[in-house]
């Protein structure tokens, strides 16, 4: 059933990377059958016919797979829904007279471009930095020529649902990327195709990680935040997996 | 075309890589690194806050049992080595597993602290104004870093308290820690004291045990569900010995009325013990 609800919105404003941010405070007029970022979408076409700037967001797919969007809401990644990204998020958790305070992911290394949009492009230069895996291009080969054990598939799977939208980061009182990070090596790490390269990739990637986030104190907030419910154990996996890179890697380059 | 990865993205890296150390060092350069060195230094270190708590059980038999176990402490390993030459070993291996410990953690702490800066932000640290909630991080996760500094001064009264006597004056007496450990509790803020030291402790610990398997990699579906109830258990253990010193202190089953045996080099250890013997009886 919907109804049509008025939320007061306090959503943060902010012009460039260098310029000083302040919140804005709108009351909007919605329908519960709206998502959250229709909610937005309606604002900003309210704002545009008052001759102001319209708030900026970003978003992509709109059905929470690509993982563009991504604010805080009221404190909390992706706002209350467990479970659940910014668009999948509906009016409808809401009621009448709320207070939906929206703010953009904050981490060092997650600069405001504008307004609600940050550059999440550190996340790049850790996927970067995982570089390539070593896969016989040409004509396609047989299906299923390289066996896969169902475990290993299952859980390369679950590491895969991760979307990268940096809820981990925002979340995470020390600003850590370990939990992306960890899915995106134990992603590769799982499977066959991942092997040759896997030590070299570990090590890499932890290594980019540390140049831009925080050290993970297993608080375990980024999973609570994550739209994907990415589980914490791929940080183990990550660190069991670090630990044998650095010594696998030393026997590899001839070091004894 | 050829643009190299610094130039294509606009975001610089907080902190510059350094050239690396030879092998074993090389893992303390990095963050992962450095929580493996915290979680194999706290398992040392919860060794020796277990069999520190369980050593100290030995003050309800008695002086003269504390003493016997005082004295076996000085003489491990005097069978081929110098004596106090192995306990010596101990103390500068729980000093040095102290040291990495407070080390990373505050080098850990500032790494995160730098990653969580920026000018654009409201006073310049993350927060969020929609008021943070926080979800899965408990109140020890977020504590360990007052726990840890509030365990770390305990410590140095511990040590001032009850090996160098500092506070206890004439009362202090060298080689009889039943006598020393009942002048100290039995002072009521000493004893207030060493209860909030070790309810510190048992947060520290309750975090600390649950977190070290994941920091090791030490995980298993199949047993991942025991980790914190090990945890919460190992905290209560050790809660529940610690506290039982001050509190049977005041409760007066550890007590003890005047001071009857010298315990010095000048008498030897069977006159001393003797004596000790004599003086529980006698009591």
């Amino acid at each position: 059933m919907s109804e049509v609800i008025t939320v007061n919105l306090k959503i943060w404003r902010q012009e460039g990377p260098d310029k000083e941010g302040h919140f804005e405070e709108h009351a909007q007029k919605i329908t519960t059958e709206a998502s959250f970022l229709e909610m937005i979408d309606v604002l900003n076409e309210d704002l545009n016919n008052k001759g102001l700037e319209p708030v900026a967001i970003e978003s992509d797919c709109r059905e929470g797979i690509c993982g563009t969007c991504g604010v805080m809401i009221n404190g909390q990644a992706h706002g209350p829904r467990k479970a659940t990204t910014t668009c999948q998020l509906h009016m409808r958790e809401f009621s009448d007279g709320d207070q939906i305070v929206i703010e953009p992911f904050r981490a060092g290394s997650f600069p405001v471009i504008r307004d609600l949009v940050v550059d999440r492009s550190p996340f790049d230069q850790i996927i970067e930095s995982g570089g390539y895996i070593s896969v016989n291009t040409g004509a396609a080969s047989d299906a299923n020529l390289t066996p896969v054990p169902k475990e290993a598939a299952d859980q390369a799977f679950d590491a895969a649902a991760c979307i990268g939208c940096g809820a981990c980061v925002a979340a995470c009182p020390n600003s850590a990327a370990q939990l992306f990070t960890s899915a995106k090596i134990a992603h590769m790490g799982s499977l066959p195709q991942g092997q040759p390269e896997r030590w070299k990739r570990t090590e890499s990637m932890v290594g980019t990680m540390e140049e831009f986030f925080g050290s993970c104190t297993n608080h375990g907030e980024c999973h609570e935040a994550c739209p994907k419910e990415i589980s914490l154990d791929f940080i183990a996996f990550m660190n069991r997996d670090y630990m044998k890179a650095k010594i696998k890697n030393r026997a590899l380059s001839g070091q004894r | 075309m050829n643009q190299t990865t610094s130039q294509r993205y606009r975001v610089k890296p907080i902190r510059e890589r350094r050239r690396e150390w030879p092998f074993p060092l090389n893992l303390y350069q990095t963050a992962v690194g450095r929580k493996w060195v915290m979680a194999a230094t706290g398992i040392g270190l919860l060794g020796f806050a277990l069999i520190h708590m369980i050593g100290n059980l030995h003050v309800y038999e008695g002086p003269a049992k504390m003493h016997e176990y005082a004295e076996a402490l000085r003489n491990l390993g005097s069978g081929i080595l110098p004596r106090s030459l192995v306990l010596w070993l101990l103390r500068l291996g729980l000093m040095v597993m102290f040291a990495l410990h407070l080390h990373s953690a505050i080098t850990l702490k500032e790494m995160s602290r730098k990653s969580s800066q920026s000018a654009s932000f409201t006073g310049g640290e993350k927060k969020y104004e929609g008021g943070r909630e926080y979800i899965a991080a408990s109140y020890a996760s977020r504590t360990m870093r007052w726990t840890g500094p509030i365990i770390a001064l305990f410590l140095v009264y511990h040590l001032a308290d009850l090996t160098w006597g500092w506070w206890l004056g004439d009362d202090f007496v060298p080689g009889d820690p039943y006598h020393n450990l009942y002048s100290s509790l039995s002072r009521i803020p000493v004893a207030i004291f060493y209860v909030v030291a070790n309810m510190a402790l048992a947060w520290h610990i309750f975090h600390g045990a649950w977190s070290m398997f994941q920091s090791l990699g030490i995980n298993n579906p199949k047993y991942n569900h025991l980790r914190k109830g090990f945890a919460a258990s190992f905290a209560g253990l050790i809660l529940l010995g610690n506290l039982s010193f001050p509190i049977m202190t005041q409760a007066n089953l550890i007590d003890e009325d005047e001071r009857l045996c010298q315990v010095n080099d000048l008498n030897s250890n069977e006159e001393v013990l003797a004596c000790l013997t004599k003086q529980l009886e006698d009591h």
